[in-house]
């Protein structure tokens, strides 16, 4: 009887509590998702393509010069923000974590200093900083002259092509240098205090501990922490909407997949300014492709690493 | 002795080092709030200076002449029907998804962990088609189930995970006394996974709050607007007005990060693990 009972409750009729959480996630993410890819087989002028025109959009999208060098300036300006963020965010994210794990007075306060900007909406961190950078008016530009560097007097950094998609790539990672510190702090934490104390007393220097203990062991760690950095800048659109425009203004120096994606699928590219979905549907099914790609490397280089261990 | 010596300097280099990027950090916040309690010319004058004296004029226009309270109560709303909505039906599938042994479980688990690395805004194109469709283009309301079904994907994760690690005699002993499952949900597992909820609450709390991507779509009606379509609008209509501009930008931060600050270890567990998640 009872263990009829322990039986009956691990196998029959889960699936009822399933299905308010399911409906919604089908109905509103899983199906729209997998609709879109579809739709990048369809053309039409209406909200909703119709007309089945097989890989055409995908053709356009890749020959047209008018989306194939957006789609190609948008896919470089991405992985310039990627490096920025790798490079930047994620290399003063360990940096930081590695300092926190140390016996470290007031690593609380640092911490959820380090951490503030991640709860500021994207937006608000994007128009700030606007007027923060702003050429004439704002505090970079009044503390470099006032340092003494006439040069900056009046330097517009995100009306220059050359220097406004740095200064997206900078912002980004002021705001988000949080999350990898707090994943490398966790990873740190795992490390055994027994390895530490015994490289110490060997003599090791903390430099040294760092690079030939610490680093090796935050492998796996820092294969989240890229793939996640990845995701998101791939995924990323506030940033640049605020701080300069959904068209990646000057010179579309500032178009990233994001952008692209919204201009054409939404709010209609120029010189059409009308949307074209089918297209649009196209950009987002290419940007799912190389998450996908991403992705995919990651879990395979994850099990090998696991295998080999 | 030389060895301590070494590790102290070390560790000065850390402070310093860490108390640069803090001025980094808190020194843009600062001048935001600082600057609004500030006539336009002050803040064009000296950027740095505190507030002396302080001006309430932009807080007063905002609050009292602008939608501001408006757009505000419809982002709270929205926000608060969107995090019970999230929590209840996830800790229902995250209550079977536990406890339930199975090929279709393990399938369903799995279905819904897959939208946790797919960004949601990929879908777009057919979710404007399906929010129109539902002639609730224009209408904040279009937000709530798109937002419940992009928080779900993490917090059935979140909460399985959580239930999964609960004693199982608990749900055992309870059910051979003939409880049902609803009471088991309701009177065990919801008062225990509290912690777990609260996780999952603030990761959508933040990332609801700020999300601009879906009201700009759904092109939101003037009177639905939520709090930051409608600091995009002001910060268009305002632009050269810094100290209104200011002072929409601090009102629109100030609360979560007043939460932040009392619950900032909350916050960032809930926030990590968002980002983590698989």
């Amino acid at each position: 009887m009872i263990h009829r009972a322990k039986k009956r409750w691990w196998k029959e009729h889960w699936f009822y509590f399933t299905i308010p959480a399911l409906i919604i996630y089908v109905w509103f993410m899983a199906f729209p998702l997998l609709n879109s890819m579809r739709l990048s087989f369809y053309t039409g002028t209406g909200l909703v393509p119709t007309e089945f025109v097989g890989l055409k959009n995908y053709v356009e999208l890749f020959t047209n010069p008018l989306y194939k060098d957006r789609l190609v300036g948008a896919l470089k300006n991405t992985l310039i923000l990627f490096a920025i963020c790798m490079g930047i965010q994620n290399t003063l994210g360990l940096m930081f974590a590695n300092m926190l794990s140390g016996r470290l007075r007031g690593a609380a306060v640092y911490r959820t200093i380090i951490f503030l900007p991640a709860t500021i909406s994207v937006l608000v961190t994007g128009f700030l900083w606007k007027l923060i950078l702003n050429p004439h008016w704002g505090a970079v530009n009044y503390l470099l002259v006032n340092l003494g560097f006439d040069q900056f007097y009046g330097y517009p950094w995100l009306g220059k092509p050359e220097t406004a998609m740095i200064m997206v790539g900078l912002i980004t990672a002021w705001q988000w240098v949080g999350i990898p510190t707090m994943i490398f702090l966790a990873g740190l934490q795992g490390i055994s205090e027994d390895l530490l104390e015994a490289a110490a007393i060997d003599g090791a220097s903390g430099t040294q501990i760092f690079w030939r203990i610490k680093l090796p062991l935050l492998t796996p760690v820092m294969g989240i922490v890229s793939i996640l950095t990845f995701v998101g800048n791939f995924n990323a659109f506030d940033i640049v909407f605020a701080m300069t425009n959904a068209r990646g203004a000057p010179e579309y120096s500032t178009d990233i997949m994001g952008t692209l994606f919204y201009r054409v699928g939404i709010a209609g590219e120029h010189p059409v300014a009308e949307p074209n979905m089918g297209i649009g549907a196209s950009i987002a099914t290419v940007i799912f492709f190389i998450l996908f790609v991403g992705v995919s490397l990651w879990l395979i280089s994850r099990e090998r690493a696991a295998k080999n261990s | 002795m030389q060895r301590i010596m070494r590790i102290r300097k070390f560790k000065l280099v850390h402070y310093l080092i860490l108390t640069i990027w803090a001025f980094i950090v808190l020194f843009p916040v600062w001048t935001m709030i600082a600057n609004s309690f500030k006539k336009q010319l002050d803040i064009f004058r000296n950027p740095f200076a505190p507030p002396a004296p302080l001006r309430l004029d932009g807080y007063i226009y905002v609050l009292r002449d602008s939608d501001f309270l408006r757009y505000c109560w419809n982002t709270v709303l929205i926000v608060g029907i969107t995090i019970f909505l999230t929590l209840l039906t996830g800790s229902l599938a995250a209550f079977a998804l536990a406890n339930w042994k199975g090929k279709f479980s393990k399938f369903l688990y799995l279905f819904f962990l897959a939208g946790i690395m797919i960004p949601i805004r990929l879908g777009t194109i057919n979710i404007f088609q399906i929010i129109r469709g539902l002639g609730l283009m224009g209408s904040m309301y279009s937000l709530i189930p798109i937002y419940v079904a992009w928080g779900l994907p993490i917090a059935v994760f979140v909460l399985t995970t959580f239930i999964q690690e609960l004693p199982r005699e608990l749900m055992e002993v309870a059910a051979i006394d003939g409880a049902s499952r609803l009471r088991i949900y309701y009177s065990i597992i919801l008062p225990l996974i509290r912690p777990a909820l609260g996780t999952v609450a603030i990761l959508n709390l933040v990332n609801i709050w700020n999300d601009i991507w879906f009201p700009l779509i759904f092109n939101l009606k003037e009177s639905h607007r939520t709090l930051l379509l409608g600091v995009t609008y002001f910060f268009g209509t305002y632009q050269t007005d810094w100290t209104k501009v200011l002072v929409v930008l601090t009102l629109s931060t100030v609360p979560i990060l007043t939460l932040y600050i009392l619950m900032s270890r909350q916050f960032i567990k809930g926030l990590t693990a968002g980002a983590i998640k698989g």
